[in-house]
């Protein structure tokens, strides 16, 4: 069977699987739609996180972004995984103990302000609006290439199997997905990698493989040496050691941790489960699934640079095998033969170097670069719509319940009924499902920067002022709200600075502090704590029943 | 006083809390970003340790962090909740 065959019959095996659970979970009530009516098992939350979490960025983007820039990648490693210790021992068990439905809920009955909690509804959509058009653009890019479908119809495609699942069943609905998905797409990763791994370091454990010695086809050796030595070689700089400087990376990784850790449609499934107990269990549960691809990513990530090196480094064109030509109509490979010598010279300095590899594409074309069997090769291909596809429905669930719960039932239309509430909670997502697929459509940047930029703004507006909600009872609400729109302002205004309004001075030079608009978000979250913090001390301490509902936050749960 | 036992349970909660994360510092900033050139002049296997902290080692500690903050704040949610229902104050 080909390689399209196989692609066709995964990707509509999981989709007919994610559709037969959308119509068992469809639900009738708004709590069974925001919040799965809170009986989530810990264990089934945990996956269903993993998979909202890990999304067309982990999948795709981030080992091929690793591969290329070596261990300054740890940061993306980290960053999106010591979050989840934060959230964990900061947040999770306090907003579950809270026990509403949304983020701006916490925000606005903590700060018992409506301001604050329209300042909360409006960053929570901007963040996650921002997070899902790259999810439909990484689903775009996986329909285009694996099932020869033109981008505009694969995103269609992407948004008519969300639509579906996510209106019919709201959370529950998506819930349930999650963990079909998260199965799909560890196995997708997983398989691939261990293959690889037993190929090139014979190995089983690729995250072992990764330390291992390579065995004598790939010329023997630990990997790592062998790529600082391939490196060295061809002029490009050292794997194992870093490119930016240190206060950069320090900056990009708190941001990316603060960021996780703030990022509504991670915080809103600790509101699906029982009780604090299984919210501190979820979150266990949540990061073991979660590392599991995130240890194998950085062992991917050097075992198809190596392999990429291998193939092409000094070879004849003519000797390619298909998957070069197949991605290069794409325009995803480039050959450009500037000395004519119809051999492909691949070289870190560019008036040399002849080929030209998106990054995207090192886990796409990774099992065919590595020659494994066509199935194989077509399972990446369900995985990564199940990372695009099980992320981009928990963004849209955010969007729809800040819509229909905060800005109209406990904002402006308080006098909806229930019925009336969940038919505007199904309006919303069809309406955010239409947005986010015109910008997958017609996409900003590179997906895992689109989704970098979510992360400065969440960890700079939400993390602080929830923390401080929990942890800082003197916090009132001119403090809580001035903290945000300083964090999100100073956040969004740097990043747009030096993306869009000015690019030709986005360098280490100008930066402020030498952080780069990726790591601005730590600056920022710090920012919002200052002015939140002086702020509270010069205004009115919040009312008695305020504190009173910080004090209960903070008691043990009684069963 | 319920109160007292409320406090009492607060502070036991932070000084867990407080010192998971100075772990998690260690590790994740530490470790694996401020002092990596130097533990990388540290060997094992195909490693070399700052980079292997960096790109692997710290994800581990997360989730070592995590189970034991799950273990120990059951602990003493049990603990706190007897306690309190019976009104005595149990020292940490």
């Amino acid at each position: 069977m080909s390689v399209q065959a196989w692609t066709f019959l995964f990707v509509a095996l999981t989709f007919s699987l994610y559709i037969g659970i959308a119509i068992w979970s469809r639900v009738r009530s708004t709590r069974d739609f925001y919040v799965a009516g809170k009986h989530v098992p810990p264990l089934a939350n945990g996956m269903a996180t993993a998979a909202d979490w890990m999304s067309a960025a982990s999948f795709i983007s981030m080992a091929g972004l690793i591969s290329f820039i070596g261990r300054d990648g740890a940061f993306y490693l980290m960053g999106w995984t010591g979050g989840y210790v934060l959230l964990a021992l900061l947040l999770a068990p306090y907003l579950r103990k809270f026990g509403k439905y949304t983020v701006p809920d916490f925000i606005g009955d903590r700060y018992y302000s409506q301001t604050a909690r329209m300042v909360a509804v409006f960053c929570a959509i901007v963040i996650s609006f921002v997070y899902a058009c790259g999810q439909m653009q990484g689903a775009g890019i996986v329909f285009s290439r694996f099932l020869e479908v033109d981008l505009t119809y694969g995103v269609m495609i992407g948004m008519a199997i969300v639509f579906f699942y996510a209106v019919l069943g709201g959370m529950k609905g998506i819930t349930y997905t999650q963990v079909a998905q998260y199965c799909v797409l560890i196995f997708a990763f997983m398989v691939p990698a261990i293959f690889i791994s037993i190929l090139m370091t014979g190995n089983v454990i690729p995250q072992l493989g990764f330390g291992s010695q390579l065995t004598e086809a790939f010329g023997g050796g630990y990997l790592l040496d062998r790529l600082d030595g391939l490196s060295e070689q061809l002029g490009f700089p050292t794997y194992t050691e870093g490119q930016r400087t240190t206060q950069d990376v320090f900056f990009i990784t708190a941001a990316l941790m603060i960021g996780t850790a703030g990022l509504p449609h991670v915080i809103i499934r600790f509101f699906t489960v029982p009780g604090v107990r299984e919210a501190r269990k979820s979150a266990g549960y949540a990061l073991i699934f979660i590392a599991i691809l995130y240890t194998t990513a950085p062992a991917v990530a050097a075992f198809a640079r190596a392999n990429l090196i291998n193939t092409v480094d000094n070879v004849e064109y003519s000797a390619m095998p298909e998957w070069f030509s197949k991605w290069e109509t794409t325009g995803l490979i480039r050959f450009t033969d500037r000395n004519g010598d119809g051999r492909i010279q691949y070289t870190g300095d560019a008036a040399t170097n002849e080929l030209d590899v998106n990054r995207d594409i090192m886990v796409l074309a990774n099992p065919e670069i590595a020659e494994l069997p066509n199935w194989v090769v077509a399972l990446v291909a369900a995985g990564g719509l199940a990372a695009a596809l099980s992320t981009a429905a928990g963004l849209l669930l955010v969007i729809s319940s800040a819509v229909s719960h905060d800005l109209l039932k406990r904002g402006y239309m308080p006098e909806i009924s229930e019925k009336e509430e969940l038919l505007f909670a199904r309006i919303s997502i069809f309406m955010a499902v239409l947005v986010a697929g015109y910008f997958g459509i017609n996409p900003p940047a590179y997906v895992a920067q689109v989704v970098a930029f979510a992360f400065g703004l969440a960890a700079a507006s939400f993390f602080p002022a929830i923390v401080m909600g929990i942890f800082n009872r003197r916090m009132n609400r001119q403090g809580a709200v001035a903290g945000m729109v300083a964090g999100f302002v100073f956040t969004a205004l740097y990043i747009i600075y030096f993306r869009f309004i000015n690019p030709t001075v986005d360098n280490a030079d100008n930066w402020l502090f030498g952080i780069s608009p990726e790591g601005i978000g730590s600056l920022g979250a710090l920012l919002n704590l200052l002015v939140a913090w002086t702020v509270s001390r010069v205004t009115p301490e919040p009312p008695a029943e305020v504190q009173a509902l910080v004090a209960d936050i903070r008691r043990p749960e009684v069963d | 006083m319920p109160g007292r036992n409320d406090d009492a349970y607060w502070k036991a909660n932070i000084r867990l809390v407080l010192s998971l994360l100075a772990v998690w510092f260690l590790v994740s900033f530490g470790a694996g970003i401020l002092l990596v050139d130097l533990l990388d002049n540290i060997r094992f296997g195909g490693f070399k340790l700052g980079f292997w902290m960096a790109q692997q080692g710290s994800i581990f500690v997360f989730i070592v962090l995590i189970l034991v903050y799950i273990n120990r704040m059951d602990r003493l949610d049990a603990r706190y909740r007897r306690s309190g229902a019976d009104r005595e104050d149990s020292s940490p």
